[in-house]
């Protein structure tokens, strides 16, 4: 069964999400000081998903931005065949400071993207809080991260791959597992 | 990309995508309150100049710097240079000291050509004599894209000393590959016989170049370079070639006028011109370091050629 998450699950595990984000921040002004940052590609649409529902539920505009951590990988020199990996923009069109930064990204696997996601984040600026949203968390931590809010936990074995498709960039909702 | 960014002759049209797509994503660490990414950390570049340079250089040591690279300017001036060392000895022996990238301007066409194949650290053409001047190119090539969006089936003029411009055959060669319809102009004793072969349309009248232009680009008139006499007085020359606001009222409305600098004011350009609302020849420095940054970040890859083989 390759396909593990559906469109239906997919829409109802980011509003789930989008509820406990204002759960576990619902403290006073703590709202206003939410943002959502998506790592490209695939967590800008679902940041922007997440946004959304944030809006539907607590009728607050959440600021919404792009990152693009290819600048700050950690297998760059290892490149030493093959040309580099493409650097596309980051926009993140509000500061960071003071901000509870929600960062937002498709599949959690080794974490060495968080690891560069994180530096990225603290040379725009000094953020209260910075927490991690995932769509997946497959498992297989390289690194000490872990993921404050999943929508769902999916075992996979390293050898597997797990891919995301969302209709804004793959015209569908749905997450494969592939052997 | 290569191993070497030795000229635009050798890049394929989508290399030069590649570099301009790249550099659109640099620019945005310029506009940062901490203008740094780690991207080259480890690496060490030298710049070796042995042509006086202030925006080239400068350039590419700003974009080295916020790539996180360690940069080493060679002041060729009080250097062994003058002691009488060769340039292959002055290579060998800065790449005796493992760096990774070398960015060579020299006034000899071909001196990048020669370091290609004796060095293993990466090249970088600054501007080689009267052969190419790449990375020029390149940011004339970005600055275009973001008046015009496309090159292709765009009227560009380049008009001036066209015999001594390494800036000039390497617009030509880029302007060409992607689609512009190119036309060059300047007095018959500096325009190279043999110009045509680069596919440019050649004129000795500034007003035919210029009509309906979409761009104007202005070229020095290197002195420096000039033994004997390619024209009667630097007067009478900006009086048939100068870029006049009269003239500019020949081209279309929303024309931009480019100048790679350093400008001879009242030479080949003048001042209102240059300083006027159409000029874009401080948008050409300010993107001038996100296009060597992206040239930068490219050549610290593996080379395509190699990972084909």
């Amino acid at each position: 069964m390759p396909v593990v998450l559906d469109a239906d699950r997919m829409v109802r595990s980011l509003a789930r999400i989008a509820h406990e984000i204002l759960e576990r921040n619902s403290g006073p002004g703590n709202i206003a000081e939410l943002a959502l940052v998506g790592i490209r590609t695939r967590g800008v649409p679902l940041a922007r998903r997440i946004a959304k529902s944030i809006h539907e539920i607590a009728h607050h505009e959440t600021p919404t931005g792009a990152l693009d951590i290819t600048l700050y990988r950690d297998d760059l020199s290892s490149h030493t065949l093959g040309p580099q990996p493409l650097v596309r923009k980051t926009e993140i069109p509000f500061s960071i400071d003071g901000k509870l930064i929600l960062l937002v990204d498709d599949v959690l696997y080794t974490g060495r993207t968080i690891r560069a996601a994180l530096d990225a984040l603290i040379d725009f600026g000094r953020p209260k809080a910075i927490q991690l949203v995932v769509l997946v968390d497959r498992g297989h931590r390289e690194l000490p991260i872990k993921a404050d809010y999943v929508g769902k936990n999916i075992p996979t074995a390293s050898t597997q791959n797990v891919q995301v498709h969302l209709m804004e960039i793959d015209g569908r909702d749905e997450v494969e597992v592939l052997p | 990309m290569k191993k070497d960014l030795l000229g635009i002759a050798d890049l394929t049209a989508d290399d030069i995508y590649r570099v301009l797509e790249t550099a659109d994503a640099m620019r945005e660490v310029g506009q940062r309150p901490i203008k740094k990414v780690p991207t080259l950390r480890g690496k060490t570049v030298v710049n070796l100049f042995y042509e006086p340079s202030t925006r080239t250089r400068t350039s590419f040591e700003i974009a080295e710097k916020r790539l996180s690279a360690d940069t080493l300017n060679v002041a060729v001036a009080a250097s062994s240079v003058l002691k009488g060392e060769t340039l292959v000895d002055t290579a060998m022996n800065i790449e005796a000291m493992s760096p990774d990238m070398i960015v060579l301007r020299h006034a000899s066409s071909g001196a990048c050509h020669l370091l290609s194949r004796i060095c293993r650290s990466r090249i970088i053409n600054a501007g080689d004599g009267m052969h190419e001047h790449p990375t020029q190119a390149l940011l004339d090539a970005f600055t275009i894209r973001e008046h015009k969006k496309e090159i292709a089936g765009l009227k560009i003029a380049i008009i001036g000393d066209l015999l001594h411009s390494r800036v000039l055959r390497s617009n030509a060669l880029l302007l060409t590959k992607l689609g512009a319809n190119l036309w060059v102009c300047g007095p018959p004793t500096l325009v190279p016989p043999g110009i045509e072969c680069l596919g440019v349309r050649v004129t000795t009248s500034v007003d035919e170049a210029v009509r309906d232009a979409d761009v104007i680009m202005m070229l020095r008139i290197q002195q420096e370079r000039m033994q004997g006499a390619f024209f009667p007085s630097l007067r009478e020359y900006f009086n048939v070639f100068g870029m006049t606001t009269e003239r500019v009222k020949l081209a279309k409305p929303d024309v931009i006028i480019m100048h790679p600098g350093p400008m001879n004011r009242g030479v080949e350009i003048a001042s209102d011109v240059a300083d006027g609302p159409y000029s874009v020849i401080l948008e050409q420095v300010a993107n001038g370091v996100a296009v060597r940054m992206a040239v930068l970040y490219l050549l610290a890859g593996g080379v395509e050629d190699e990972a084909a083989a």
